[in-house]
């Protein structure tokens, strides 16, 4: 149901079932280190490429979140999955062997919100049980796509933001969970006429002052 | 949304006073002795192959040989970025950057195939130097050839 002008406050119960985090070494070393799930000390996550590392990295995360909630995969009735690379490849073959309908999103940093948003709404519109929602970053994936190859020696800037090797999936469920989805207030795209590439993170700030926090409740 | 032009200087000001940043002076110190010890190292190299009877051309053609081949294999070790990191400039000016900037995208883009993968981005870095270097050398062909013509420069011309 509409609330205020953006936001949606929901009549159905949407629930966190559960959640699971892969991440890679440099992350695992990290502060949140001790909080992942499975840190994988290798980069290329035994894969050849960077693109297969970070796909299975999202399958990775993907299944250990069905696994956690104690259903079977059969059980889910849409995913909603993304990542940062061109025709959200890694995904596409990530998810592929998980045999289920998918919508794929493409919102940058904001994926992992956005498939959370889109995923409670649907799951308050009752389409089933069952709702995954998945985004991985891969730090090779992101430098080749967007900066330089790993090999080119260069001086980054201390602004210069560093794309997580990671994936996180979160089973929204209808009936059971330790945390409840109320509402949602998706965010809109600010624009502060930040131009330096390397700087990120000031480019992407004001986003934060501006999209509403999740209506979530702990229960 | 896109912020008004006062917000926007606001936030400019903001983010000037909050990022950090390399320390110029400290880092030109580093580039400034790293390439000095580059330049070194080809001097020796250009005095070494001299004193062995090799010309003064030749010589010079040897030493850019062994700088490009050492900044390729370094890459390949995956030790040039650790030095770029220190060394900024110090590296990246003299041939050596450029050889890097070759040889990196050859490396990351070999799965994608011999001709779609290195043969199309072998150049994506070091491209724009190859085409305006081309360019101003080409312009600057054409000043010396107006300037020789008008007599301004003496020689060339038969």
């Amino acid at each position: 149901m509409r609330q205020g002008k953006y936001s949606q406050k929901f009549e159905n119960s949407v629930y966190i079932t559960s959640a699971a985090s892969v991440a890679g070494k440099k992350e695992g070393e990290g502060p949140l280190g001790t909080l992942f799930d499975y840190v994988e000390e290798d980069s290329q996550f035994g894969q050849d490429n960077w693109e297969a590392a970070e796909s299975q990295m999202q399958k990775q995360a993907a299944e250990m979140a069905i696994q956690k909630a104690g259903i079977s995969k059969g059980q889910v009735q849409y995913l909603l999955g993304g990542d940062l690379l061109g025709q959200n490849i890694a995904t596409s073959f990530g998810v592929m062997d998980l045999d289920l309908p998918v919508f794929g999103l493409y919102g940058a940093c904001s994926t992992m919100g956005e498939s959370l948003v889109l995923g409670s709404m649907l799951m308050d519109g009752g389409v089933g049980d069952y709702i995954l929602c998945v985004t991985s970053s891969h730090f090779a994936t992101a430098e080749k796509q967007f900066r330089y190859p790993l090999e080119y020696g260069n001086q980054r800037p201390q602004s210069a933001t560093w794309t997580v090797t990671g994936s996180g999936a979160v089973l929204l469920g209808n009936q059971n969970g330790s945390v409840k989805v109320t509402g949602v207030t998706p965010g809109k795209i600010v624009d502060f006429g930040v131009r330096d590439s390397m700087n990120m993170g000031a480019a992407m700030a004001p986003a934060n002052g501006i999209i509403g926090p999740f209506c979530l409740q702990r229960i | 949304m896109k912020a008004t032009e006062q917000e926007e200087k606001e936030y400019e000001q903001y983010i000037k006073q909050v990022t950090p940043t390399h320390n110029t002076f400290w880092n030109a110190c580093k580039a400034f002795v790293t390439g000095g010890f580059i330049c070194l190292i080809g001097e020796f190299s250009n005095q070494m192959f001299m004193k062995n009877g090799v010309s003064k051309e030749e010589a010079a053609a040897w030493t850019l040989v062994i700088l490009i081949a050492a900044a390729v294999l370094l890459t390949g070790l995956n030790l040039f970025c650790k030095i770029a990191k220190f060394a900024g400039a110090g590296v990246l000016v003299p041939i050596t950057g450029f050889a890097n900037s070759v040889v990196a995208p050859a490396i990351e883009y070999k799965k994608e195939g011999q001709v779609f993968g290195i043969g199309v981005k072998i150049f994506t870095i070091s491209g724009p130097v190859i085409l305006y270097g081309i360019v101003v050398s080409w312009f600057l062909g054409i000043i010396y050839y107006i300037l020789q013509l008008t007599g301004l420069i003496s020689g060339g011309i038969s």
